[in-house]
């Protein structure tokens, strides 16, 4: 089996008395494409937010390319609130911000979109590599790093003609077509070169044909930039055509894991889905 | 035509822009008489220009709500005259409380004083910056303002008596020792600003404007671009508060109270948040109409044996109030809005016309 890129480990996120996440593991390998998908309000999204930093979680840890990048126990107040399991076996806090995260290489985009409106096209590309970026503020200010500047903006337009977004170049952002936003987005993320790409509900929206695109659009993104992605999505016949392993989650605990087909005939996702009749 | 040319000729117009303005300072300074009116809103309104660049820095492209101009203007202000009143006519200055031992001798070039101005506010900026930059919105609009009063009501505060001279002020500040002193001073810091706007970290600023959880996610780290934001800002803030005591003369706590404030946020918001150009013109323009345009206003005016009604004294501010809500009705992003009055900008508008010309003759 080829190397872990993610691998989250007894991760439980409780808000208050409300376990969002519970108890979840789950293992991302190099080159895959994996989706976690769920009924709403199984917990996806903040499980997303715990592996990209945005929430600190209640219990457990996270590792990428094999060095542990988050941890945490229950602690203070939530020590005698906690209802998770697995208390007391991670002894470590590590609770990096979400810029950190993105150095470190995941890269993520969201479920309802999130570009700067106001800027172009570029610009939006652009601020995704200013982290990378050398100089310091008086360097930057007075043209002084004017080389790093333009192979910044060279690097920026290369990945803009990969993904067929260079003619929108000058365009305010906000004025693209939704699907086209969408690409923009994940081009954003791509951005910031990461090696590992986390798509929130990347075809919410779309149509059933701006879907086919963005099937195609995440494939080829995957094998040009050498790319691990993992993806929650709600559109089946994406997720089942394009995954090579996912999970399933349920009120925050995972409940099945495989491939599409052995999930497309797992009982127990069909019961999440559709609902167990009462009496039978 | 190429884009090589076009940049060029952008140059070339850029060039001969400044030129002009050149030439008009000029003009104003040789053929006027010195207490011509143009003359006060020229030097005032480039005082103010800059502040409310500072505060657009700050406001306009970080996103930042602050309310805290005026207290880094009175710091740059104060340390601006501690530091460059004669030594020889301190006595006179401090003649009642007497002035501190240490400061009694020490006196600094005018250009270095500008620059510790600026450096005073900043580190002080620096300092209040770590915990205040936490809040968010309306609560750091707050926290800036009670920073703001706090600096003001210590500057006048008896303790620092043999300092700033507590609530009397402080006087014989050096003036502008040319008309063209102010423009250079701001020209250079504006042209600062700008670069700065258009460079990554720029662009990371805007970036925190649009969409905070976005740009943290594209691995800008928010608590260093926030307070770097805060410190220029302040840092201009500051050199504009020397501007405005050499301008003045003299300045007390007063000079920098709330209204201050006010007004900086008023040209900003006319000129158009996120617009440094709209800010200029805004600065312009407010300090013209009023200080001058509206100034008939406050004057009984009889035509024939009628007196107009309504004219007295203080009826202008009415009248300019009056104004300002229009304009904020009407051009609700200000007048520039986030655009920049730039030769892209005049191009575009040219062509639109000419389009729509075009398609209204078919």
């Amino acid at each position: 089996m080829s190397e872990k890129v993610l691998s989250v480990q007894d991760i439980t996120m409780q808000f208050g008395g409300v376990v969002a996440v519970n108890n979840l593991s789950l293992e991302v390998h190099k080159d895959e494409i994996v989706s976690l998908i769920g009924p709403n309000g199984a917990g996806k999204t903040t499980a997303f937010n715990v592996i990209t930093g945005v929430y600190a979680p209640t219990n457990g840890a996270v590792d990428f390319e094999g060095k542990n990048i988050i941890s945490n126990y229950p602690r203070g107040k939530m020590e005698k609130m906690y209802a998770g399991e697995n208390k007391g076996k991670y002894k470590k806090v590590t609770e990096p911000t979400p810029d950190k995260i993105t150095k470190l290489g995941i890269a993520r985009t969201f479920q309802n979109i999130r570009l700067f409106k106001e800027l172009t096209v570029l610009e939006n590309v652009l601020i995704a590599k200013h982290m990378r970026m050398k100089a310091n503020i008086f360097a930057d200010t007075f043209l002084l790093n004017w080389k790093e500047e333009k192979k910044m903006k060279e690097d920026s337009l290369e990945l803009l003609r990969i993904l067929d977004l260079y003619e929108l170049k000058d365009e305010k952002s906000s004025s693209l077509p939704y699907g086209k936003q969408r690409h923009l987005e994940i081009a954003r993320a791509l951005a910031t070169n990461p090696s590992l790409l986390l798509l929130d509900e990347p075809a919410a929206g779309l149509n059933p044909q701006e879907t086919d695109e963005l099937t195609e659009f995440i494939r080829k993104v995957r094998d040009h930039f050498h790319l691990t992605v993992f993806m929650i999505e709600h559109h089946m016949n994406l997720v089942m055509d394009i995954s090579d392993r996912i999970y399933v989650i349920d009120f925050g605990k995972m409940i099945a894991n495989g491939t599409p087909n052995e999930i497309q005939n797992n009982q127990k996702v069909i019961d999440a889905y559709l609902g167990v009749a009462e009496d039978e | 035509m190429t884009e090589k040319k076009k940049t060029q000729l952008k140059v070339l117009f850029s060039l001969i822009a400044l030129l002009v303005c050149a030439g008009m300072l000029f003009y104003v300074n040789h053929y006027t008489r010195p207490t011509f009116m143009l003359r006060t809103v020229l030097q005032l309104g480039a005082i103010y220009a800059l502040v409310a660049v500072s505060m657009n820095l700050l406001n306009g492209f970080t996103g930042l709500f602050s309310l805290g101009q005026a207290g880094f203007m009175a710091i740059g202000a104060y340390t601006f005259a501690i530091f460059t009143i004669p030594v020889k006519s301190r006595s006179g200055v401090y003649y009642l409380y007497g002035v501190a031992d240490w400061l009694s001798n020490i006196q600094i070039p005018i250009w270095a004083a500008i620059i510790l101005a600026g450096l005073v506010a900043a580190i002080l900026a620096a300092i209040i910056g770590a915990p205040v930059l936490r809040l968010k919105s309306d609560y750091f609009a707050i926290a800036t303002l009670g920073f703001a009063e706090i600096v003001r009501i210590i500057v006048g505060s008896s303790p620092m008596n043999r300092i700033t001279n507590g609530s009397l002020g402080l006087k014989l500040i050096p003036k502008f020792s040319n008309f063209y002193f102010p423009f250079i001073v701001v020209g250079i810091c504006i042209l600062i600003v700008s670069l700065l706007i258009r460079s990554s970290y720029g662009r990371a600023f805007k970036a925190i404007r649009e969409d905070e959880i976005a740009a943290e996610a594209m691995g800008i780290n928010l608590a260093k671009h926030k307070q770097l934001s805060f410190i220029i800002s302040s840092f201009f803030a500051g050199i504009s508060g020397a501007l405005m005591g050499m301008y003045l003369g003299a300045i007390t706590s007063t000079t920098f109270n709330v209204t201050l404030t006010y007004n900086i946020l008023l040209i900003v918001v006319i000129g158009g948040m996120g617009s440094i150009t709209g800010s200029i013109i805004s600065s312009f323009l407010v300090i013209a109409a009023r200080e001058w345009w509206l100034r008939f206003l406050d004057m009984e005016i009889f035509i024939g044996s009628f007196k107009v009604p309504l004219l007295k004294s203080g009826f202008r501010m009415v009248v300019f109030s009056l104004i300002l809500m229009i304009v904020v009705l009407f051009f609700r992003r200000g007048i520039m809005g986030t655009n920049e009055l730039n030769w892209n900008f005049i191009i575009n508008r040219l062509n639109k016309k000419k389009k729509t010309g075009g398609e209204s003759c078919e």
